[in-house]
């Protein structure tokens, strides 16, 4: 290649120049000298902002001087490059003309034209060619949705929300001792599980994720003695002693607030209000079901067990509840 | 040649022409990539200078804190389910079952140095991130910047949105505290309230039923670390790429028309007042991470699922959905073997759809309803086109009905009035306060059309008592800054003449080429 077909310019070029004293480019600060020197203190006062938040951390000083000390710095930094940018930079207000991005119709023609006639040519006249290669396409999305379909987690069979509560189960609080006679006085409350999911890890009691998600049960004894929740549930509030889920049956939080002047229980999540003389029943907010009440009873050794399991599945809804 | 024999500094400069170092490299990538049209150009790129223009990019520099942020702590947090016995720094857990997850968490906080400040610039950014772009979505909206030609960048900017809010609940739910695993109970059983898939969905999401098989948070540590943000990265570039292709709109004013962009060049100009507002953006994120606690984790403990605690708000952007769901009506459908929680479905699942298809359709339904098919590069003032102002007026307020519906039980209490009458207020809120506030916004965009020097400072007047006691007005003369005075926009100069040159030839007036004429609007 000749040098002077591929000479770069080493001239200056001769283009639209503009003079300093021009208002576009001229200080749209009043006094330009004292803001560059306030810029310059600024940027000053940020490196000093930094050697601190630097210091702070070296010497594990509190998070708040680091972050403190840190943001200081980074805001003067900025600060005073916006200022800079404001005051002491061209200001315009320069103009940029838009061009037009539509093309003209010979080209938009000559596209549309490209595509109709190809596709024509290349697809419709291999009309065959083009199904197989679609169902093979439609196949291999199929298969290829198969892991995803099946390798992430269980099919949801019969069991939701399926709770451990047999017949017989005896109750237990969070450190896994049983409930007697007298373990509640009238007014009192507490969250119950069922012992056959309850285990010691870490020298410690512990349930399983069941135990503590599902099983959950909130065991509440109420003055007056036994009574009826609602027709057939007779005999299953011992002493006063009543037991419902703790899954709400909105969302399945648990319903851990209790109104005891009212007797309700209250989800602190959206507020659904459950009164437990009468069967748990929605008095309030957007819970549709009733908690589960658990039939209670004693065993031999005068422990609380459930007489019976939970008599519906436990929690929100879903498609498959019938 | 004999004067490369002797090479000094003065040759050496002078070999390299006038523009040294630079116009080396320039020529050296011009030669390969054919850059120097396009860096021109790009030099040249003219950003209009509007407040309300900063907004989309406080969204973007909050994701640059966020990324940034982000990498820091994906190295010390251990997405893991799996349970074990604390025993860290922070004695009130010491002894409790955590998971590795919680752990790491509190471990960050107060074992990482520097960690407790990363952790809450992180959450604080995520925080301004989503509003940012909501309110920078309004300005889209009001100022009609969402018309043709730039349908496509509204619908990512939408897009965007969800994801960013995705992205945050998913975040804020990786530390498995009792907070945020109170709304993963909740955001299980929303997914499972969905006919026909709900309970799959959710069975394979989580590896069985709640809780899960402990699936759960490794799969939402790399959708928050990796699916979603490279989602964000890739939209955010096609937002930005669309936004030079097609350059920026702009308000009406001196010398704007549908053809031009007026305002600052991009450098250095723009480049230094933007660089300076990314500092300053990470800055205010800093300052919030150092003085204002957000989300301590170790307050609450660990996630136990038959644990919870009072005034369960989720952060503020899930907040309108929770108000959704606090305000239904317990409506349950249950017939022919199945059961459809609709008090859960419509208002978490039917609702947001519809709400984002809304949303996402807007600007074809504009185009539909005026008939104005023109490319708009112009900007409305808001007050010019009261019905959208007005309907975007009741979307915002429907909307910030359904976020104060989210602390029913919190204002029930603070000012002492019953849960039962708070609930009802807002179910007849949600559809009252939109329609009074459309109402109010498009009466008031008329009466401000008719206003005479709307937008403009007024002027003092002058109360003149005579010494008969009569009182006349004058208005009083204007002072400098009184009006707004703009200057004609003109191309960008290549060259900026500080010493005069010695040739005239090439020279400009001392004042500018087309003469400097004040404009007074």
């Amino acid at each position: 290649m000749s040098d002077t077909e591929h000479q770069p310019s080493r001239t200056r070029v001769p283009m639209p120049i503009a003079a300093l004293s021009d208002p576009h480019i001229g200080d749209a600060a009043r006094h330009p000298k004292r803001v560059e020197g306030l810029i310059a203190l600024v940027f000053v006062a940020s490196m000093v902002l930094f050697g601190i938040s630097g210091a702070a951390y070296w010497q594990n000083w509190s998070p708040w001087i680091f972050g403190g000390a840190l943001g200081g710095g980074l805001f003067l930094l900025g600060f005073g490059l916006t200022a800079w940018g404001k005051y002491l930079m061209p200001q315009g207000p320069f103009v940029e003309e838009r061009h037009t991005l539509a093309k003209s119709p010979a080209e938009r023609n000559a596209l549309s034209a490209a595509l109709v006639e190809r596709t024509t040519v290349v697809v419709k006249r291999r009309r065959m060619l083009g199904g197989l290669f679609a169902a093979g396409a439609g196949i291999m999305g199929i298969v290829l949705a198969f892991p995803l379909l099946r390798s992430l987690g269980p099919v949801p069979k019969d069991e939701f929300d399926v709770s451990q509560w047999k017949a017989g189960t005896v109750l237990v609080d969070s450190n896994g001792r049983a409930i007697r006679k007298d373990t509640l006085v009238p007014g009192g409350l507490m969250t119950v599980y069922p012992r056959n999911q309850m285990y010691i890890e870490y020298g410690k009691v512990t349930f399983t994720d069941q135990g503590l998600a599902t099983d959950q049960t909130v065991l509440l004894r109420l003055p007056g003695g036994e009574f009826t929740t609602m027709p057939g549930r007779e005999g299953w509030t011992p002493d006063g002693y009543v037991a419902y889920s703790k899954v709400c049956t909105h969302l399945g939080c648990p319903v851990g607030l209790y109104e005891q002047e009212l007797e309700l229980l209250v989800c602190p999540c959206h507020q659904s209000m459950f009164n437990i003389r009468n069967g748990a029943v929605p008095q309030f907010g957007p819970a549709p079901r009733p908690l589960p009440q658990l039939p209670l009873g004693y065993n031999d050794q005068g422990y609380l067990i459930s007489t019976a399991p939970y008599d519906q599945p436990l929690g929100p809804a879903f498609f498959e509840r019938s | 040649m004999s004067d490369t024999a002797i090479r000094t500094k003065r040759s050496t400069k002078r070999a390299m022409g006038p523009y040294g170092q630079v116009g080396k490299i320039v020529d050296e990538l011009d030669d390969r990539y054919g850059i120097a049209k396009v860096g021109r150009v790009a030099l040249d790129k003219i950003f209009p200078d509007h407040w309300s223009f900063m907004l989309g990019e406080i969204a973007l520099y909050s994701f640059v804190v966020l990324i940034a942020t982000g990498i820091f702590l994906a190295l010390f947090f251990v997405p893991s389910a799996h349970e074990i016995i604390y025993h860290g720094p922070y004695a009130p857990l010491r002894g409790q079952r955590v998971s590795e997850a919680y752990q790491s968490t509190v471990n960050i906080s107060f074992s990482v140095r520097g960690g407790l400040l990363i952790r809450q610039m992180h959450h604080w950014a995520a925080d301004i991130f989503v509003g940012a772009i909501i309110v920078h979505m309004a300005r889209i909206f009001f100022t009609g910047a969402f018309r043709k030609p730039r349908e496509l960048n509204w619908i990512i900017g939408i897009l965007m949105l969800v994801l960013a809010v995705l992205e945050g609940f998913i975040g804020y739910s990786l530390p498995d505290d009792l907070i945020s695993g109170t709304g993963l109970r909740i955001g299980y059983s929303i997914a499972e309230s969905q006919p026909f898939i709900g309970s799959y969905m959710t069975s394979f999401l989580w590896g069985g039923q709640f809780p899960g098989d402990g699936s759960i948070i490794p799969r939402f540590f790399i959708i928050h670390v990796l699916i979603i943000p490279l989602a964000l990265l890739a939209l955010v570039s096609i937002h930005l790429a669309l936004l030079v292709h097609q350059k920026h709109t702009q308000f009406r004013g001196e010398g704007r028309t549908e053809h031009n962009v007026v305002g600052s060049p991009m450098f250095p100009t723009f480049m230094a007042k933007t660089t300076g507002f990314l500092f300053m953006v990470a800055a205010v994120t800093a300052l919030l991470g150092a003085f204002a606690q957000i989300n301590p984790i170790w307050q609450f403990g660990s996630y136990d699922s038959s644990k919870i605690s009072y005034a369960v708000q989720p952060d503020w952007y899930m907040g309108m959905l929770d108000g959704a769901l606090r305000i239904m009506p317990s409506w349950e459908f249950a017939g022919v073997g199945h059961t459809v929680p609709l008090e859960v479905f419509l208002p978490a699942v039917v609702f947001p759809t519809m709400l984002i298809t809304f949303w996402l359709l807007y600007p074809t339904l504009e185009r539909r309803i005026t008939g104005d098919n023109e490319l708009h590069n112009l900007l409305d003032r808001p007050r010019d086109r009261p019905k959208r102002t007005a309907a975007g007026v009741a979307m915002f307020s429907f909307m910030f009905t359904l976020f104060a519906a989210s602390s029913t039980d919190v204002l029930a209490n603070f000012f002492h009035v019953s849960l039962n009458a708070t609930l009802w207020f807002f179910r007849i809120a949600i559809f009252v306060i939109p329609a009074i506030a459309a109402a109010v916004t498009y009466q008031l965009c008329k009466e401000m059309q008719g206003v005479h020097g709307i937008g403009k400072r007024k002027r003092a007047v002058i109360v003149h008592r005579s010494a008969q006691g009569e009182y006349s007005t004058v208005p009083s003369a204007p002072r400098p800054d009184d009006e707004h005075v703009e200057l004609d926009p003109e191309p960008v100069p290549v060259r900026i003449d500080i010493e005069p040159l010695s040739n005239g030839a090439d020279r400009q007036p001392e004042t500018s080429p087309t003469g400097v004429r004040q404009v007074t609007r």
